[in-house]
């Protein structure tokens, strides 16, 4: 029974329809495991009588012969970024004190019905804001896995972000797979940083209706999962239209495990020549061609393409999703729900309220957005940004005419210490480098496992695909995982 | 581009949000240290380039004009830190 959070979803749904063991006895294995696993602080909320009163209903289901799919029975982590009905959601956030929601999220919702059991609710960076995990204010969420060698060797690492407690859980045993969102690379950089698969979808692919919103025109949920077959399953569940998203894509939601055909004979694969920057790692670019050789041994046409805008893309998401960011976390003002910091009138009262209940990074972006949208600065800046973001869009259109797919690393490093990177806000941001291009064109991309670095830490690669060709993305990332057939489980006791 | 920190207090204000006057010095110069990285941007060329709002090239759906949700009020009113008479409470703004 103790292998039962080995699992991943694939395995546990047959394993379920065999009979082997029921949702109420993963579930409670997982429960356990949460308890034991609270120093790495992957959860802000554990819920787990919310968690076996459902794998009880779905072993009902199941019993009667109406279960209802891949999904069911399955336990969760639900990014404490999307509002559940009845259990507190913070955002990761001193302002959203003691908020409990009266609805329920669509991408939750849909994951509901689908039967999955959610086990609690993952830590993240205040308001999906940073790359390490370090700014929430319930404190940081610790990478299950340790440095077995270098300056880092033994230290607790950060998991990557925002959606670092998704990430911590899943590779740390706690969940089998978790929500995520992703507005410049929150579910793929911490997905590298921690070994496991993070796919963001397509714009508009997922509704964003109850998910709490910091840039609105990039934030899109996705699926944070062991393998990438469990990302095709899961992604199916979240997916859908939604009239309450009026942004949310009227497109069926395509059986995504039945494109992962094993097959990239012929397909072409773009290699940005920009994203070879000047003092890359020597790691991150080995690991990089090992997987174009893997491709190429796999069938594919590899291809260099021109991405001409990419040095852009950092400086335009830093105006455009603050900007969002500054308009969207107006409605944090103490009159309807959360914090109240009393005041002698009512501007008092909401400046005291916003300066105690936002942090130190949610404050720089709200006050960088407010400057760039205020009067005397919105060309220089907003329009200036909104345009460079139409030159990087049009650099994919034009890739994508002749590729169809692109490969590139996920991030610039491997995981790094607790601590580290703190002073300079600029080298945060960083940390983004190659994942802020692909949303801000709204385009697919997934960061799959493919290699570790010299210090026994897990890399990623990202695979970009066309608008809502998720299919192709999950099949480049299939050959890829197959390829480099990694053995991740997280390395937790390297001190011995 | 550098900002000093009067200028950090008054879009503090704008965006009504308290920093304290020790804090607006450091956050003059982290903010400064954003914006002159940003200040790139200015180099390209993008001159009769359609401003990009979003990625999604669908016409914005339409609804009918009816009501489709209500009689919540204790729903809406269940996270408000202060409600009297199934209204929000402020402090108040008309002496």
């Amino acid at each position: 029974m103790s292998k039962l959070n080995e699992l991943n979803i694939a395995s546990a749904r047959d394993g379920l329809a065999r009979g082997e063991f029921s949702a109420a006895e993963l579930t409670e294995v997982y429960i356990q495991a949460i308890q034991a696993g609270r120093d790495m602080n992957a959860y802000i909320t554990e819920t787990p009588d919310v968690a076996l009163e459902r794998a009880r209903e779905s072993d009902a289901r199941r019993a009667k012969g109406d279960a209802m799919g891949a999904m069911d029975g399955i336990p969760i982590a639900m990014k404490d970024l999307f509002c559940t009905e009845g259990v507190l959601t913070t955002a990761g956030s001193h302002i959203l004190d003691g908020f409990v929601p009266p609805y329920e999220s669509t991408v939750s919702a849909n994951l509901r019905s689908a039967g999955a059991v959610m086990l609690g609710k993952s830590n993240l960076d205040e308001f999906a804001m940073g790359s390490a995990n370090i700014t929430s204010y319930y404190g940081p969420v610790k990478n299950p896995w340790k440095a077995t060698s270098g300056p880092n060797q033994g230290k607790d690492l950060v998991p990557g972000g925002s959606s670092g407690g998704s990430a911590a859980a899943v590779a740390g045993g706690l969940a089998m797979a978790a929500t995520g969102t992703d507005t410049g690379g929150s579910i793929r950089q911490p997905a590298s940083f921690c070994g496991i698969v993070g796919l963001k979808p397509t714009y508009g692919r997922c509704s964003r209706w109850g998910v709490v919103a910091f840039a609105s025109s990039l934030d899109q949920a996705g699926p944070m999962t062991k393998t990438v077959q469990d990302a095709a399953i899961m992604l199916g569940a979240m997916a859908g239209h939604d009239p309450k998203d009026s942004t949310s894509a009227p497109l069926p939601v395509p059986d995504f495990e039945a494109l992962m055909t094993g097959d990239v004979k012929g397909l072409t694969i773009g290699i940005p020549k920009e994203y070879k920057m000047d003092g890359m790692d020597p790691e991150i670019q080995a690991l990089w061609d090992q997987g174009i050789a893997w491709l190429k041994d796999a069938g594919c046409i590899i291809k260099e393409v021109s991405l001409p805008h990419t040095k852009y893309a950092l400086a335009t998401y830093y105006i455009v999703a603050p900007a969002e960011a500054s308009a969207n976390l107006a409605r944090y003002d103490g009159v309807r729900y959360g914090l109240r910091v009393p005041g002698d009138s009512l501007d008092d009262m909401y400046m005291n309220t916003r300066g105690a209940g936002f942090g130190e990074e949610v404050q720089r972006r709200i006050l960088i957005g407010t400057y760039a949208l205020s009067s005397g600065y919105y060309d220089a800046y907003y329009i200036k940004a909104q345009k460079v973001r139409t030159l990087i869009s049009n650099d994919f259109k034009t890739a994508f005419e002749s590729v169809d797919a692109i490969l590139t690393p996920t991030a610039p490093s491997a995981a790094f210490a607790l601590g580290e990177k703190q002073e300079d806000p600029v080298a945060m941001y960083l940390n983004d480098v190659f994942t802020v291009p692909t949303s801000l064109a709204g385009l697919p991309g997934m960061s799959v496992p493919a290699g570790f670095s010299s210090t026994g830490l897990p890399l990623g690669l990202q695979v970009i695909g066309r608008s809502f060709d998720e299919g192709t993305v999950l099949n480049v990332g299939a050959a890829l995982e197959k390829a480099a057939g990694l053995n991740l489980k997280a390395v937790t006791g390297a001190s011995s | 581009m550098s900002l000093d920190k009067d200028t950090v207090k008054n879009i503090a204000y704008l965006a009504r949000m308290r920093v304290a006057d020790d804090k607006l010095e450091p956050l003059a110069g982290e903010l400064s240290s954003i914006l002159n990285w940003i200040e790139q941007l200015q180099e390209l060329d993008t001159d009769g380039v359609e401003p990009m709002a979003s990625v999604s090239d669908v016409v914005l759906p339409q609804r009918k004009d009816a009501v489709t949700d209500g009689n919540c009020q204790a729903a809406v009113l269940k996270n408000a830190p202060d409600s009297e008479d199934g209204f929000f409470a402020v402090p108040k703004v008309v002496e």
